[in-house]
């Protein structure tokens, strides 16, 4: 399976990601953000980290950047593409998935390991996993609190297009759990299609247990299904 | 001596770049945690008076073009292209030089 990742200038968990993929047999290549021809690829990689300094808006101005022209077009012929992170908020920037990325309610940056749940996975991005799973994934970001209008929200919710949770250990899915308010605890979605994932946890960090845990791993495993 | 401030002026109407500012703001359904904390601290601080608060982003912008209506219609397109999100935020036009 060809994957390309996006490298912009200040991303910070591109190697990461690429370390992950090629763990997982991915033929893996860096593409950097001015390039205007994307190689052929199965899959597509916004990576975390935080493109031109987050200036504006997070992902705003990486989502105006030329190979993101690319990027769009491979994801309307169906080609699947993840964003973690800061590549969720470019995917918002660009409207390839609906909403927005908002300021962590407590104003904190959030550096830790969280729960959440795989709420769906009737797809290619979570079919490895068991159905609400709960899953250990590392988050670190300022900006991962979801917002969408509430029509979407309700759409999302009835077309099952929400991929994670954030949850307890146990599952329970409350503003307890909710690390940094988003909305109906939604920490990754899909487009209607479902070929397009934006999430805020970070899957990459997890594909080692000398590491951290191998929680990741089956979201690239699942790709390779 | 009023001759030449009347020819200044009209040379001003004729001007070809135009001063703009815009200010984007967070929807009003969209919480806006800084401005809470502003306010907040305000009240801390013994100010009451203050009812509502909201904390957002402010752009001067200059525009060559003589025409208001065209660089205001100009400067929309520039804010939903890039400087606002739409889903999450409002902005106002103002004109900076008149």
């Amino acid at each position: 399976m060809n994957s390309s990742v996006i490298v912009f200038p200040g991303s910070n968990c591109d190697r990461d990601i690429a370390v992950a993929l090629e763990k997982l047999k991915f033929k893996n290549k860096m593409i950097w953000h001015k390039e205007t021809i994307l190689p052929k690829s199965d899959l597509i990689v916004l990576p975390g980290g935080f493109s031109y300094g987050d200036y504006l808006r997070s992902g705003a101005i990486a989502a105006k950047s030329n190979i993101l022209k690319e990027v769009v077009k491979a994801a309307n012929k169906g080609c699947l593409i993840l964003g973690i992170c800061n590549g969720f908020q470019i995917l918002t920037e660009t409207g390839l998935l609906k909403g927005a990325l908002l300021q962590n309610k407590n104003l904190k940056f959030l550096g830790k390991d969280v729960f959440v749940k795989a709420v769906n996975t009737d797809n290619k991005f979570c079919n490895k996993y068991r159905k609400n799973q709960i899953l250990k994934l590392n988050i670190a970001h300022n900006e991962g609190n979801y917002f969408t209008n509430a029509e979407h929200l309700k759409e999302l919710e009835e077309r099952n297009l929400i991929a994670f949770k954030y949850c307890s250990e146990d599952g329970v899915v409350n503003e307890e759990n909710n690390p940094n308010g988003s909305l109906n605890n939604i920490a990754g979605i899909f487009n209607e299609k479902k070929n397009i994932l934006g999430m805020m946890p970070h899957p990459e960090r997890m594909v080692d247990p000398i590491i951290t845990n191998d929680n990741g791993v089956n979201l690239f495993t699942s790709l390779l299904n | 001596m009023k001759l030449i401030l009347v020819k200044l002026d009209q040379l001003n109407l004729k001007r070809d770049n135009l001063k703009f500012s815009v200010t984007v703001t967070l929807k009003k359904d969209v919480l806006d945690p800084q401005g809470k904390v502003v306010h907040q601290t305000l009240e801390n601080m013994g100010i009451n008076s203050i009812t509502n608060l909201r904390q957002g982003k402010y752009f001067e912008i200059d525009k060559n073009e003589n025409n208001e209506p065209k660089a205001k219609e100009k400067l929309n397109e520039v804010c939903k292209k890039l400087l606002v999100n739409m889903t999450i935020e409002d902005f106002k036009i103002f004109r900076l030089d008149k």
